[in-house]
């Protein structure tokens, strides 16, 4: 793992990039930082707010368009990626059939008072159960990217070797990159199409929102009150596997009822150990080599369910 | 004490001790399913004026000791809203009032109501300005007609961040000028679309010279709506073309003008929000509406016979106090026969425009369901 890994909240109401920046870049050096801002998709290049922001030259990799592009120059790779796109949402469906169920056992078992003796070790299969679950669906969900990477060979075909090196020139001369938030699974499978954290090597990283999600081991969709449909978290798949032992949970106040402490309970139980990091606005953890070290309002999910500052 | 036996106790020591009893006590008073009422002033009968099916549409108030206090306490079901107003008598002449003592009101074309909340209901959030809410805007401009030979306003509502290059979905809004005025739309589209509830989307709120005609099923409306408004703002609007992202809405007659206009022109519009339609229908005999209804029963009986599969899904609401909801209750297994995706929901409320605002966030994202779950800015 890199030692040089910031996540951060949003970034639209208080921006804080610039200091993360600053504390891995030092000022006076004059490289550019290579943005990924594919998140935002058709508006990628509005990034106008993000360099008045830091101050420095950017280097927008406009990952979007590039893809945009590929999809133009070769139709078989888009109509592949299409099929591959209903292939996961019918597998993500499939999960929340069997997830639903599960979840409602648990939530119920935690919710329950009585004989304690009785009771844990229900809680501790229950959640043994979702996290079988969960480890599942990342699973096959990857077997369902090898098995399309093994056939399409995306990384060979000339229109993605043509705009990776592209990107890899661009990105040699970075200082750093930034990774911002946006739609996580089009960001997530575009920078993976270029390995794009391969190719920028171990130099060091920030993130926020989707951009934070993408770097973690595991992506956990999440949203306590939707307007429609059940409000259990879900697993999507691998991240970029980046920023290891640590869930990222962007707009954390508006999307989780985190003043619930048995779901909140439920939720920390079961992408333990993993830390369930707030991201909200203000919000930064930096990766220390041993730990996560979060600034100070910086809140993660205790396992008893209460919402707790990070460790600093 | 129970607060009745307060009020009375109050109106039996003298007009101060009322002056006290209001100042500490907020009404109408809801306390669990009961609600009390307070009415001072001169007065020979007070009464109180509702538009709940089901109840007397007039409750009379109780004088207090020969006071100038009226009091009446009824029955209120928990999340309900009730608008009304209070009808003061003297001298053989009335006039109907908002309760001075209610700060809460409700605007209507008509004006304002006096508006109760019952145990539970509160206003949605993203019924109000959010400031972290991108705002979107709205254009004024007209379309030509030539089904009814002139020309009609229209609102075009264009989401924040809109870009000319992306292809937005359509909703197509009756009485549209009433549903930013009274409904706050523009907020609540705005809201929704922040909350990522529903996608960005264009809007275009339509308004009849004619409502009482047009959208009782008119055939010229329909033909209006397909022919001439849709194919117009094709033409200078980045919209998608096809059916499942076209969707028709409105109320009470703009209801049955949208399922009118949906059923005569099948497979155009793939979705459908109809809110407290005035669906009335005849088994047997004739109805007691009036004949503005004549051609909406013609219809609905009409339509009642082959609805069939015009579009992919409807959502249907209805207040439990209108009459209409046994007409719109009916309509709901008939839609669902035709293999269309059916959604209903009741709710406790009125004939009115709060009661369709508040339902506009279930309805809107489940005819348009939103990006809510993979997009993090």
């Amino acid at each position: 793992m890199l030692s040089s890994v910031i996540l951060l909240g949003p970034q639209r109401h208080v921006p804080i990039v610039k200091p993360a920046l600053e504390t891995l870049v030092p000022p006076k050096d004059t490289r550019p930082v290579a943005a990924v801002t594919a998140g935002w998709e058709e508006r990628e290049l509005e990034d106008q707010e993000l360099r008045d922001h830091v101050r420095r030259p950017v280097t927008n990799l406009e990952v979007w368009g590039r893809v945009e592009r590929i999809f133009d120059q070769d139709p078989q790779l888009l109509t592949a990626m299409r099929q591959r796109h209903d292939t996961l949402r019918s597998v993500q469906e499939l999960y929340r059939l069997r997830l639903d169920g599960l979840m409602e056992a648990a939530n119920e078992l935690f919710r329950r008072a009585g004989d304690e003796r009785l009771l844990a070790p229900e809680r501790e299969d229950a959640m043994a159960m979702l996290q079988q679950l969960d480890h599942q669906h990342a699973q096959r969900i990857a077997s369902i990217h090898a098995e399309f990477d093994a056939r399409w060979r995306p990384q060979d075909r000339t229109a993605v070797v043509r705009e990776r090196k592209a990107i890899q020139t661009l990105l040699a001369d970075a200082s750093c990159l930034l990774v911002a938030g946006g739609h996580i699974a089009v960001l997530l499978h575009r920078m993976r199409l270029f390995d794009l954290l391969g190719l920028h090597g171990d130099r060091p990283v920030i993130a926020w929102s989707a951009g934070a999600m993408a770097l973690c081991e595991r992506i956990v969709l999440f949203h306590d009150a939707p307007p429609q449909g059940s409000s259990f978290a879900e697993v999507m798949e691998a991240g970029l596997g980046l920023a290891r032992g640590v869930v990222a949970l962007p707009h954390a106040r508006r999307r989780l009822s985190s003043h619930e402490p048995r779901s909140m309970q439920v939720f920390a139980a079961r992408f333990a150990p993993a830390l369930c990091v707030l991201l909200d606005d203000g919000s930064r953890i930096d990766w220390r080599g041993r730990r996560w070290v979060g600034t100070a309002g910086t809140r993660c999910l205790s396992t008893t369910g209460h919402v707790e500052e990070v460790v600093r | 004490m129970t607060l009745l036996s307060e009020i009375e106790d109050a109106a039996a020591h003298g007009p101060v001790a009322l002056d006290e009893l209001i100042e500490r006590t907020t009404f109408p008073h809801v306390s669990g399913r009961s609600v009390t009422f307070l009415f001072r002033g001169p007065a020979q009968e007070v009464t109180l004026h509702h538009w709940i099916h089901g109840l007397p549409g007039s409750l009379p108030f109780r004088r207090l000791h020969k006071s100038d206090a009226w009091v009446l306490q009824i029955d209120l079901p928990p999340g309900s809203r009730m608008e009304y107003k209070l009808g003061v008598a003297m001298y053989g002449r009335g006039s109907l009032i908002r309760d001075p003592l209610n700060t809460h009101a409700a605007r209507d074309p008509f004006g304002a109501n006096s508006v109760v909340y019952g145990d539970g209901y509160c206003p949605p959030d993203w019924t109000v300005e959010d400031p972290e809410a991108r705002r979107g805007t709205i254009e004024d401009r007209h379309v030509d007609s030539p089904v009814f030979g002139d020309w009609r306003p229209i609102k075009v509502y264009r989401p924040a961040r809109f870009r000319e290059t992306r292809r937005y979905p359509l909703l197509v809004v009756h009485d549209g000028f009433d549903y930013l005025g009274f409904a706050s739309m523009q907020t609540v589209l705005d809201n929704l679309i922040h909350r990522l509830e529903i996608p960005p989307l264009i809007a275009l709120f339509t308004q009849s010279p004619d409502r009482m005609h047009e959208y009782a099923a008119d055939e010229r409306h329909a033909d209006f709506i397909v022919q001439d408004l849709v194919p117009q703002m094709e033409r200078i609007l980045p919209l998608v073309r096809q059916p499942s992202a076209r969707a028709i809405m409105g109320a009470s007659f703009g209801a049955v003008a949208s399922l009118s206009t949906a059923w005569r022109h099948p497979g155009f519009f793939g979705r459908l929000l109809l809110q407290s339609g005035s669906f009335v229908f005849t088994e047997i005999g004739d109805h007691d509406r009036g004949p503005v209804f004549d051609p909406v029963v013609k219809f609905t009986n009409e339509f009642r016979k082959a609805p069939g599969r015009f579009a992919e899904s409807v959502f249907v609401t209805c207040g439990v106090y209108e009459s209409l909801i046994y007409y719109n209750r009916s309509l709901v297994p008939l839609l669902q026969d035709t293999g269309m995706q059916v959604k209903f929901r009741e709710a406790n409320d009125g004939h009115n425009w709060e009661n369709w605002r508040d339902r506009l966030r279930e309805g809107l994202s489940w005819l348009f369901p939103g990006p809510l779950w993979l997009v993090y800015e």
